[in-house]
């Protein structure tokens, strides 16, 4: 029998998947081959996707992309010996792009069956939860203490803090919070980690749950994601059959629940407390801060709200030890991030690295310049709240404080490329827009300060006493910054404002560059 | 609009199955919006009296999160990503191109009942966009010319 590996992420599914998927099950049965597909993860090429991978003699070898209609001439040609073919691209791990990262926390991402947890053991799974079990809740905090792992959500608060808070405050209950509510445009690092190892993430939350004394977890995903909704409840259904989550944990007599709960299409309850009102089934508005969510949290109790990326982080960790992840990186920022390469950009794809590449390394040696061929412009990193980068700045080291020099963030590492083609006072005027759609409306430099921004823009845009608008654009921009109680309305400056400092012949100004 | 009489057995079978979960009215209005498509008006009053909330609450809920919909959808519903990604690719033709083509706005279905379109902000397709799903599929790269094909395959006559 032949195995072969298509995938079930949605990137790849989005391209047609599915549809090749259909064509070797069915002419592989009329020609009588003994053959079984694997529904694997992406690898994270995304140009190469659908992307078909054989199991021969001498390895795995990739062909793609390809569609439904090669099939037949692949199978013609030898598919099933790994024969070569214009669409034979051999061992996909030898390709640079593949080669050159440090796949850390996306080891298995791509490589195994997703929801098949013999597979996922197989392939060093649940190493960092038998460590665990051996561990006081301490020991295995200050393993990811240790790590130096920073919440990998955006906004990079040391982990090990938050954990070791959660583990100090006393209470009959206490929560594991997985914030999976993705809602950065350019960002899909957490989406392919639910569709491609599900485990990791249910692994690295039990851990979480031993190690601050949490008997509960919750799973908060954006409903925009169901295929990861699919492979999360598979593989938790998998997990509690073999004795993985539950009462008495692999015999240790440790309890973990985990449930995944949907959210509803508010990018807001990505941003921890109002994630955390969305689960008590509120509204989505934001919470004060103090109390920290790490002493009162959801219906009250001690919680920790982590990212699906930091969580997924902590097998590793707990497996290999903190020193080993620690020595990945620069700085400050130790370890990995899945860097998404996105928007405009001949090679998109997740690229998980150490940090400090430079972001030119990332655009042209991997991302190999635009899509459409012209010159990058304008780089947003970060998501909507990120800041737009210009050619000049292209030399900065992927790592949180030298982003932060500049002011401009690393966020959840999603890097969308415009070319030249792009208007920046357009983008401006978008994130404004994004602000209004999207602001809980809890706090007024959010709630109004948006909807002004965009008036004002308009004007500048259309020229109406420009030098003084533009001067009032950036006194909104200095209360929504200072006065907001959240990032949404705090952050939507960034965007902004770098925008009008670094391309201002968009918004018809010619003395403003800064 | 579909008499709510046919429709409340449903509403108060995904409130007897939710009830007792921590925070259950998400989960209760999911459970009714993929059994139903909406959430009709006339169940919130069912909504709250099972919860011990006013109705006020629950509608404030649904109308915080942009997916919870009041109104029946059209057969097929239509997200198009207005997210900066997409837009790097050319998602605003892409909008005017699909309403233009169905002959609504946002939020709004067609005469014919056929299809829904509504925006969204990020798919987590931005590696291949412009994005768009009808109904749980996502499509990516959709050019003006593949959404036609699209469409014409969603009418069934292609």
């Amino acid at each position: 029998m032949t195995r072969l590996f298509i995938s079930r992420d949605s990137t790849a599914l989005s391209l047609g998947a599915e549809q090749v998927v259909k064509a070797v099950q069915q002419q592989a049965a009329d020609k009588g081959l003994d053959i079984e597909i694997i529904r694997n993860g992406s690898r994270g090429l995304f140009w190469l996707e659908p992307l078909l991978e054989v199991e021969t003699a001498q390895g795995r070898v990739a062909y793609g992309p390809v569609q439904a209609d090669d099939i037949a001439g692949l199978l013609d040609n030898g598919l099933l010996d790994g024969a070569q073919h214009p669409l034979f691209l051999g061992d996909i791990e030898a390709l640079p792009y593949f080669k050159n990262q440090n796949r850390l926390t996306f080891a298995r991402v791509g490589l195994t069956d997703p929801v098949n947890l013999a597979d996922y053991l197989a392939h060093d799974g649940y190493r960092g939860l038998s460590n665990a079990l051996a561990l006081q809740p301490a020991e295995i905090v200050k393993h990811v203490s240790d790590s130096g792992l920073r919440g990998r959500g955006g906004a990079a608060f040391p982990t090990g803090i938050k954990w070791n808070t959660v583990m100090n405050a006393p209470a009959d209950q206490k929560y594991i919070v997985c914030n999976a509510d993705e809602g950065d445009s350019g960002t899909f690092s957490d989406r392919m980690i639910m569709e491609g190892d599900p485990f990791v993430l249910i692994e690295g939350m039990t851990i979480a749950g031993l190690a601050v004394g949490a008997t509960q977890g919750y799973i908060y995903l954006r409903v925009e994601y169901p295929h990861a909704f699919i492979a999360l409840n598979q593989s938790i259904e998998s997990a509690y059959q073999h004795g993985y989550l539950g009462e008495n944990i692999q015999n240790s007599g440790k309890t973990f629940h985990l449930e995944v709960r949907r959210g509803a299409g508010a990018y807001i309850c990505g941003e921890e407390t109002s994630l955390l009102e969305s689960l008590e089934g509120k509204r989505g508005l934001v919470r004060f801060k103090p109390p920290l969510p790490a002493i009162v949290g959801l219906f009250g109790k001690p919680t920790i709200v982590n990212n699906v990326i930091s969580l997924a982080s902590v097998p590793i960790i707990l497996d290999k030890g903190g020193e080993y992840y620690r020595d990945y990186g620069m700085g400050r920022s130790r370890g990995t991030l899945p860097l998404q390469l996105a928007g405009n950009i001949k090679h998109p794809g997740l690229f998980e690295a150490a940090f400090g590449m430079t972001l030119r390394e990332v655009l042209y040696e991997y991302g190999g310049g635009t899509a459409t061929g012209r010159p990058i412009r304008a780089v947003q990193v970060g998501g909507p709240l990120g800041a737009y980068l210009h050619e000049e700045q292209f030399d900065t080291p992927l790592d949180y404080e030298a982003f932060a020099a500049i002011s401009k963030v690393l966020g959840h590492g999603g890097i969308v490329v415009h070319d030249d083609t792009v208007n920046m006072a357009d983008m401006a005027r978008y994130a404004m827009e994004f602000c209004v759609e999207e602001s809980c409306g809890k706090c007024t430099p959010c709630r109004i300060g948006s909807t002004r921004g965009v008036e004002v823009i308009d004007r500048i845009i259309d020229g109406i006493e420009k030098d003084k608008n533009t001067i009032l654009l950036r006194d909104l921009c200095n209360t929504m910054t200072y006065g907001s109680l959240c990032a949404m309305g705090g952050m939507t400056p960034f965007p902004v404002l770098s925008s009008l400092n670094h391309f201002p012949e968009d918004f018809g100004l010619t003395t403003e560059k800064v | 609009m579909q008499d709510y009489q046919n429709q409340k057995s449903t509403v108060l079978d995904i409130l007897a199955a939710h009830q007792s979960m921590p925070g259950s009215l998400l989960p209760i209005l999911h459970g009714i919006q993929d059994t139903l498509g909406y959430i009709p008006q006339a169940a919130v009053a069912d909504i709250a009296k099972a919860l011990f909330l006013s109705q006020a609450e629950v509608h404030g809920v649904i109308s915080f999160y942009h997916y919870f919909r009041e109104t029946p959808p059209g057969q097929h519903t239509i997200h198009i990503c207005r997210a900066e990604s997409c837009q790097s690719m050319g998602s605003k033709q892409l909008e005017n191109h699909a309403k233009q083509q169905l002959g609504i706005d946002f939020h709004e279905t067609t005469a014919d009942g056929l299809f829904s379109l509504e925006p969204v902000y990020c798919l987590g397709n931005c590696a291949c966009s412009p994005a768009i799903t009808i109904d749980e599929n996502v499509y990516g790269r959709v050019s003006p010319d593949a959404f036609d094909k699209l469409l014409a395959a969603h009418k069934g006559t292609e």
